[in-house]
Parts: C-alpha cells; structure tokens; sequence
C-alpha cells in the first residue's frame, strides 16, 4: 500500500478513547490509512521510502492535532500585527491544527461576510480557521448580532471578547438566543467598572510600582454573574482565560450546580506571576486580563487538575514591535502564544506532575472541540489525519528570529522549554517540521 | 567613594550605603549654597537634560539649578515644546537626545518604569524625577537630609506620612529611603487613598490622623489632589479637611521638637492650615534649599560613578 506520509516509532495517544499504543501511522489523501502495530512496517518499506515523507517519530508521542479555542489573528483590519496566513503558520509550529479566531477585527466578525472573508483566506493556510462571531453588533454590547446568520457562515462560537457585555440583559438574552443555535457564548469576563483604568493586577506589586490595579473580584464577580445567567437561561457560557483562584472556585461550583459552563486557562496565566513586572517593566508582560499572584496561579494550575477548567488556549494575542516598545501604560495587552504553548504546558504542568500527559493532551484536543462542537480528529482508521507529533522529552529555546508569527510580544524569548514538536500534519499535510 | 549604581531610579533598593554617601556629600553642597558665589565647577562640560513630560515647576527649577550650579550645561525640554504632541514615541524622542551626546538625563514622566526604560534606550546616566505614582527619589533623599540635619540622625526617628498615600511617588521614596536608614513610618489617609495591602511596605497604617500623631517627630503633609475627589475617592474637600487637615490643635499629640513638612506645592486651608505652614517647626522652606543641595549631590555622584554599572557587574559576580 502507498502512502503519502510514513509516522514510525512513535507513542500514539489518544485520550479521546483512552489509547496509548507503541505503533507507526500511514497517511493518504488527508485520511489516517493504516494503524500498524510496532515493527509492522519493515525496514525494505521505510528504506522505499522517501525521506521527505518519512517522520521518525522515535522518542515522540503522536497526538491528534492540537485545537486552540482562543486566537487573535487580527485580519481583517490589523494585518499589521499578525494575519491569517503567518498566524496559521505560527499554528502550525506550535502545532495547532485548528484554531478558533476572535471577532475583534476591523470590520469585527459580526456578518457574514467577514466570516466568509477569514475563512476564504484561511483555505491557503497551515491549520483550520474557526471563527468566533460577536455577540453583539460591533462589539458594542447593545443589539445582538444576526447570529443565526453567522451560525450558517460556520461561526462556532459567539463572544464579543476583550469587551465584557457589562449589561446583564443583554448577556441574558445572547445566552438565550444561542441555545437554538447550541453554541457556546464565550465570555472575558471582567467587570469594566472594577477593573478601570488598571494597568496590573491589584496587589501589593501594584501598590509598590504605584500602577492602577484590577482586582482579582472584577473577574470573579463577572464569572459569578455570567455562570447566574446561564443558570437561570440553560444556556451554554464558556470562560475565556481564567486567571483568578476566586475566578476558579466560581466556575467549579457552577459545574457541581448542574450549569453548562466551560473554562479555558492561558499558559501565561499558570506561567507568570505579577512579581515579574517591576523587574524590567516588560510590556508583554501587559496583559488582559493582568498577570496574577501566585496564589492565583496555583489556582488555575488546581482548576486544571480537578477539571474545573477544561482547556488551555493561548489567547495569541499579536501587537507589532513598535506598539509594545513604549511606556507600559501605553502598550496595548497581549502576547502571542501559539508557538510556545505545548512547551509552556509540558515544562509547566505535565513535567512538574500536575498533569499526566494524557490529561494535558485532553485539555488540547478533545475538550476544546467539545466545547465549539468541532472534530477532534482522533487517531483511527479513517479519520482526517490532523495530527501532532512531539518529544515531551527535548528541550529547546525561545528565539525571535524562530517565530513564524509577525509579532514577536512574548515574555519567553530565551527561555529554555521542554516539549518540543517535531511536526504537525494537517489534512494530511505537513504544515510544520523542526528542523 | 562611589556610588553603585550610575542612575538613581528609586530609593526602594537602594543601599544604605548610597543612601548615606548622597546625604554626606549633600552636606558639603550645602554649605556651598550659603556662600556668595554658588557655582562649583565639577560638572563643567558634562550636558544634562531635563525632560519633563508632566507639569513641574518645582522639581524642574530645582534641578536646572543644581546643574547650573555644578557648571554642567543643560537644556530642558518639557512636553508642551518636543516632538511628543507630533505623535514621535519616548524612544525617539531619547535617541535623538543622544544622538545630541547627552551625559545625564533628568527624567519626569506620568509612567511608572520610564527612567528605568530609558536606560535600556541610553548610555547616559538616568535621575527619576518621578515617574507616574511609583518614585520620586529625590524628593524622597531632600526629606530624609531635611531631617538629617534638624536631628543629626534619622534611624529611630518616627515619621508620619498624611494625605493621598496611593497616589503619592513621595511618599514611596520616602518609605522606602526611612526604612533603610532606620526611621519608624507610619501613614495615614482616607482608606480609599491608602495603597492595596498597605502593611505589606512595613509601615503602621493608620485614618485617625490624631492618632496617627501620637509619638510622632516629623510630620510629612502630602498635597491632595481635587481630581481624586472628582474620581469619587473621598465626598468632599471639607469632609477630607476635618477628617485629616493638619491644624495647630492637631499638633499636641507629636513629641516635643516636632517638624512639619510638605513637599509642595500647599493647599493651604485644605490638608494644611497656615498657622501649621509658617509655624516655627515647619520646614517646608528648607526643604527647598535642601532640595538644592541633595540633587547637586546626586548629579555630582553620578557623573563620577563607574562606566560600568558596579552593582550589576557585583550581581554577576
């Protein structure tokens, strides 16, 4: 039998039916052709073989291709900073098969055309495009978008993201009106009156450095009122990037209340602590929502073994060089993720024992594509062969010149990662190879 | 004797040791400042900058003469004037500075972390002259050398900081700078002007200012701002002058030999009463002429200071 690529000597893992197998994979016309059990494949077929098409995966674990709930690839508007095509890339490298993109673009996905625009321009690119539509017309948090319409363009989601549906009506009513539809409403949740014009976590770091600060309650109260309404609406609410212990403890009584509600968590936000930001004043540092405490971090880290969050997404969050070389208050939030996400997750989690490798993987694969209601292709016979390979075991570094994103905000240039991947396959194709 | 570092960007770390060596040599620019003739030549050929992003005039004047006084040439930009309103970042902004061959850059900004900023974009030697809410050394090394002088000592001295604490660079610096040298610190303001966590700085917290005075040497009166009323931090200028409004009835509780301060610029009538400003332990004048003599002492400092920054190369080891 030909195939078009050759995995060998690989782990595979699948958490999605809980198998773990020594075993090597062929993969023909987008499709996983052939599981063989360890050593099936003789020598003469992988000598036949090309080596371009040919990944040894020796000492790798192989895993369906990883989801990201939570992207900004800031095209239509912001091409500046990232587009559908570098960050795709970058997907690729962080290896990421599908992605879902925030709405906060220029026009925002609030119609069908953006999200036919986007998805048009992901059809040339390394992973899947998801779309995320607003919820409201223009993000303003008044009239609710024409959601149904943007349900048939493909929208998985709705959120209006960095902006927090401050009215509770209006947050009643798209929960409401989106279980027709049974997709999740995601919220960043952070009361916009608490949270003012801060800068950083309120702290004493922020007390020290003199900057406003956010106290962690504008989080937890906006999580606590969301998970209410979702309650009271039987409607599906997600939480983006939790990054509060209070926050945490919110959405795991919600869970044991019997309410729909999900919760991602940002490796920079089981990483970072806010005690880094008066050391260099580093504005990737400046992130909404604000780098935590410890306590806080461990909390997150807790709600990730206990499931009280089900997913780690990036919240890839592109500003160009020139953006972020200013004043801290000046630089706008956020930092790009994609790439060094899988390595933060292993060096962070998997490899201090919070979390068993498998259960990682979950909170990368299955469970995001449960919570959008998209395919986690799982490693079988016949299913689309999205797939990532990667050796929990090397270690790597951080380069600048190595991203494949077009913005470079990340905190962790430098730093020494373990989990590095060897290549990602989407569709059948490979989009990214280390070299 | 040098300093170890070659900018001086915050009293919060600063060593003892600098600490000390700045109010020493202060006293020596002291004595200078009573002379006739007022100007020294060892900054001569040194160019320092003074660039004011915020309204100062105080903090501006005072050190545009400490420079002049040391012989250094020096040139003020000040936000109204530079290329800042034309949309040109602070980082252009500097580098066309140096592009200028600057010595010595004097840096006032609304954002905290800008002096430190500036010395990742410079090679020249950075003095904060307060950034955002977060420090304002020099002010905080003039208090302690008003101090100084008036006691001949500051460990065991008990100051007491009143007013808007969570807004205050100086009453950073001067936290900071006291506990060092080992002064007692205690603050007092309305609860929604203290800092989050405020015990965490390792001061006695107190918002019965009559209280706060019990036991007290120096009294350090911050200016209150109208916009933070506006904010909604406190009800009303009235209601903050009864609550915490330094009047001479307040003063029974401080020790005998008591000192008044105030960085200025006063309201007087609001956290202040005239008859506490121009008493006979009020300072606040001296302070000024202090203020002279503490930045002609840290410019002088820095200017000699190694090329190298001492306390990083220590730190590598």
């Amino acid at each position: 039998m030909q195939f078009d690529l050759l995995i060998i000597n690989g782990l595979l893992m699948d958490p999605s039916f809980g198998f773990t197998k020594k075993a090597d994979v062929g993969i023909k016309d987008g499709v996983i052709a052939r599981i063989f059990d360890k050593g099936r494949v003789t020598k003469k077929v992988i000598e036949r073989f090309p080596d371009e098409n040919i990944i040894d995966a020796k000492g790798a674990v192989v895993t369906p291709g990883l989801i990201d709930l939570h992207v900004h690839f800031r095209e239509p508007g912001y091409e500046n900073k990232e587009t559908i095509q570098t960050g795709s890339r970058a997907a690729a490298a962080g290896g990421f098969t599908s992605v879902c993109c925030m709405p906060n673009t220029l026009p925002a996905i609030d119609n069908q055309e953006t999200v036919k625009f986007v998805t048009s321009l992901a059809e040339k690119g390394d992973c899947r495009v998801y779309c995320i539509g607003a919820i409201t017309k223009n993000r303003e948090g008044k009239e609710l978008s024409e959601i149904g319409d943007l349900v048939k363009a493909g929208v998985v989601a709705i959120s209006d993201d960095g902006n927090y549906l401050q009215n509770p009506e209006v947050m009643r009513r798209a929960l409401e009106y989106s279980k027709m539809f049974d997709i999740p409403v995601i919220s960043h949740a952070e009361d916009v009156y608490l949270a003012g014009d801060g800068i950083m976590n309120e702290s004493f770091e922020s007390s020290r450095l003199g900057m406003s600060g956010r106290p962690a309650v504008a989080e937890e109260i906006a999580i606590i009122r969301d998970i209410k309404l979702a309650g009271l609406t039987g409607g599906r609410l997600h939480i983006a990037h939790v990054s509060t212990a209070g926050g945490v403890e919110a959405i795991r009584r919600g869970k044991s209340e019997g309410v729909r509600v999900t919760a991602e968590a940002a490796p920079h936000h089981f990483t970072l602590t806010d005690k880094l930001i008066g050391e260099r004043f580093d504005t990737n540092l400046r992130v909404s929502p604000p780098l935590r405490t410890e306590a806080d971090r461990q909390a997150v880290i807790g709600g990730l073994i206990d499931g009280a969050i089900d997913c780690i997404a990036t919240d890839h969050a592109p500003h160009t060089d020139e953006e972020k070389d200013v004043e801290f208050d000046h630089a706008p939030p956020g930092m790009i993720g994609l790439e060094t996400c899988l390595g933060l997750a292993i060096t962070q989690l998997a490899d201090k024992g919070y979390l068993t490798l498998p259960d990682l993987i979950r909170k990368l694969t299955v469970n995001p594509a449960k919570v959008v209601g998209i395919p986690s292709n799982s490693l079988r016979e016949g299913e689309i062969a999205d797939v990532t390979i990667f050796d929990p075991e090397a270690t790597w570094t951080v380069k600048r010149e190595k991203l494949r994103s077009k913005s470079k905000n990340t905190p962790f240039l430098g730093w020494k990662l373990k989990g590095k991947i060897i290549a990602t396959i989407m569709n059948g194709r490979l989009t990214y190879r280390a070299e | 004797m040098r300093l170890s570092s070659r900018h001086l960007l915050q009293l919060e770390g600063t060593l003892k040791k600098d600490l000390e060596l700045i109010l020493d040599t202060a006293e020596s620019f002291r004595e200078i400042l009573d002379r006739p003739i007022k100007k020294v030549p060892p900054l001569r050929g040194k160019t320092i900058v003074n660039l004011f992003y915020e309204a100062s005039t105080r903090t501006r004047i005072s050190f545009e003469l400490a420079e002049k006084r040391l012989s250094a040439d020096t040139v003020t930009f000040t936000t109204s004037m530079s290329s800042v309103q034309k949309g040109e970042s602070l980082r252009d902004t500097v580098r066309n500075l140096e592009a200028m061959k600057i010595d010595m850059v004097v840096v006032r900004h609304g954002s905290a972390g800008v002096p430190y900023y500036l010395t990742h974009c410079l090679d020249a030697n950075i003095i904060n002259a307060g950034d955002g809410t977060h420090e304002h050394p020099t002010q905080g090394l003039l208090d302690i050398f008003t101090m100084r002088r008036k006691y001949g000592h500051v460990a065991g001295l008990r100051v007491l900081l009143v007013g808007d604490i969570k807004h205050s660079r100086v009453a950073r610096s001067n936290i900071w700078g006291l506990k060092t040298l080992g002064a007692s610190v205690a603050i007092c303001g309305p609860t929604t002007l203290l800092p989050y966590e405020a015990e965490k700085f390792g001061v006695d917290v107190y918002t019965n200012v009559d209280e706060a005075m019990d036991g007290v040497d120096v009294v350090n009166i911050l200016r209150i701002q109208l916009e933070r009323q506006k904010a909604g931090l406190f009800p009303s200028q009235r209601e903050y002058t009864n609550l915490f409004g330094i009047t001479g009835e307040r003063l029974k509780r401080l020790n005998k030999n008591y000192t008044i301060m105030h960085p200025g610029p006063m309201n007087r009538g609001v956290e202040i009463t005239n008859e506490v400003a121009d008493g006979p332990a009020s300072v606040i004048l001296s302070q000024v002429t202090n203020g002279q003599a503490v930045r002609m002492a840290v410019l002088y400092l820095l200017a000699g200071a190694e090329d190298k920054d001492v306390r990083e190369a220590e730190e590598r080891g």
